[in-house]
């Protein structure tokens, strides 16, 4: 019987993956954003309205994470986005393998912005470290204002997070300073954008966020 | 569930490091998890239970250590514990914290014959 002292990370293997993924991006001068959020919440939503606000001043593409369909890359697609489908074969979140594989197929030199459209989930993708220069998760207001106490760990590790669906919140008598209140004590540092992303209210305070990283990422390049 | 793919983690760090000492039986994981991670003990010990079948662990215990989130303040330095829903510091209000420990995900050791 011997006892043997081992003391590995476990998701050594993705970090290092994930590290890769940057290391790439980097030399290409690509910002990669990984949105997170529940199925329903407004990923593809707000993806198509991040399209529209920036497709003028960026090369855009978008990688999609989901279960089974293609659907939401046929949305984007349709739209002359680069779009290219990970079917996670059941798995409830990426993992940077996933992406590195992804990558391989998009010419990142002709890009500026890649956007990741997790699986829908608030709990799996929040311990996988993607190579993403920002992980941003969306919460809808048909969801709750508990969510926060709920799934902590997810607002914990963004660095932004959108509030969706700001149109409905008479209909759902979402508690908006309770929201604010639980996510400030989670994430202090984290900016909230409250956007409705289908008509495109508070959109551009979020399209701004994110084109200062794009454009800072692309400059340093040169 | 991403417990299976953490748990399959441990089975390869676990057999490679029984198997490249000599040993053919695992009888004991020992893991660390960090209260900050998404990770469940339950949903763990189910994907220990359903990957272990024919395996060199069939037969091996799992020892899970869960350690509590711990942060340091950059403002006045005071180093303390907390729950998973507040960083800020005790002693001075500040949010401006670095977290020391919470998010580990380790194997720790393993015992082999
Ligand atoms: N009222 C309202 N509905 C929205 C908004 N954003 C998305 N939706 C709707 O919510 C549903 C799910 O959106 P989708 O973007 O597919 O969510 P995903 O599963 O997270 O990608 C669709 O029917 C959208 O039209 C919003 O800001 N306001
Ligand atoms: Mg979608
Ligand atoms: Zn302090």
């Amino acid at each position: 019987m011997a006892h043997l002292d081992l003391e590995k990370p476990l998701l050594e293997r993705n970090d290092r993956l994930a590290a890769e993924n940057k290391a790439r991006l980097t030399a290409a001068g690509v910002f990669m954003v990984d949105l997170m959020a529940s199925p329903g919440a407004g990923k593809t939503s707000t993806i198509l309205a991040t399209i529209d606000a920036l497709r003028e001043n960026y090369r855009i593409a978008v990688i999609e994470g989901d279960i089974a369909s293609d659907v939401d890359s046929q949305t984007i697609k349709s739209k002359g986005i680069a779009a290219v489908q990970i079917n996670t074969g059941g798995a409830c979140h990426l993992e940077s393998d996933m992406i590195a594989r992804a990558l391989g197929v998009l010419d990142l030199d002709a890009l500026d912005l890649i956007i990741i459209e997790n699986v829908g989930n608030l709990v799996c993708p929040t311990d996988f470290y993607l190579g993403e220069d920002a992980k941003v998760m969306i919460l809808s207001v048909p969801e709750g204002d508990d969510k926060p106490l709920k799934y902590p760990g997810i607002f914990q590790i963004s660095d932004a997070i959108i509030l969706n669906k700001v149109d409905t919140a008479p209909v759902f008598d979402f508690d908006r300073e309770a929201f604010l209140s639980s996510t400030r004590g989670l994430n202090p540092t984290a900016p909230v954008f409250e956007i409705a992303a289908t008509t495109g209210q508070g959109v551009a305070i979020w399209t701004d966020w994110l084109a200062e990283r794009v454009e800072k990422k692309r400059r340093a390049l040169s | 569930m991403h417990e299976m793919s953490i748990m399959e983690s441990v089975f390869d760090n676990a057999q490679e490091a029984c198997k490249s000492s000599g040993y053919t039986t695992i009888t004991r994981i020992e893991l660390t998890f960090g209260e900050m991670t998404e990770i469940s003990e339950d949903s763990l010990r189910f994907a220990f239970d359903a990957l272990k079948e024919g395996s060199p662990a069939a037969g091996a215990e799992l020892a899970i250590t869960v350690l509590p989130p711990r942060s340091q303040c950059l403002e006045c330095g005071a180093e303390y514990e907390h729950d998973r829903f507040s960083v800020r510091c005790p002693e001075c209000g500040s949010v401006i914290t670095n977290l020391l420990q919470g998010r580990e995900m380790r194997i720790d050791a393993i015992e082999a014959q």
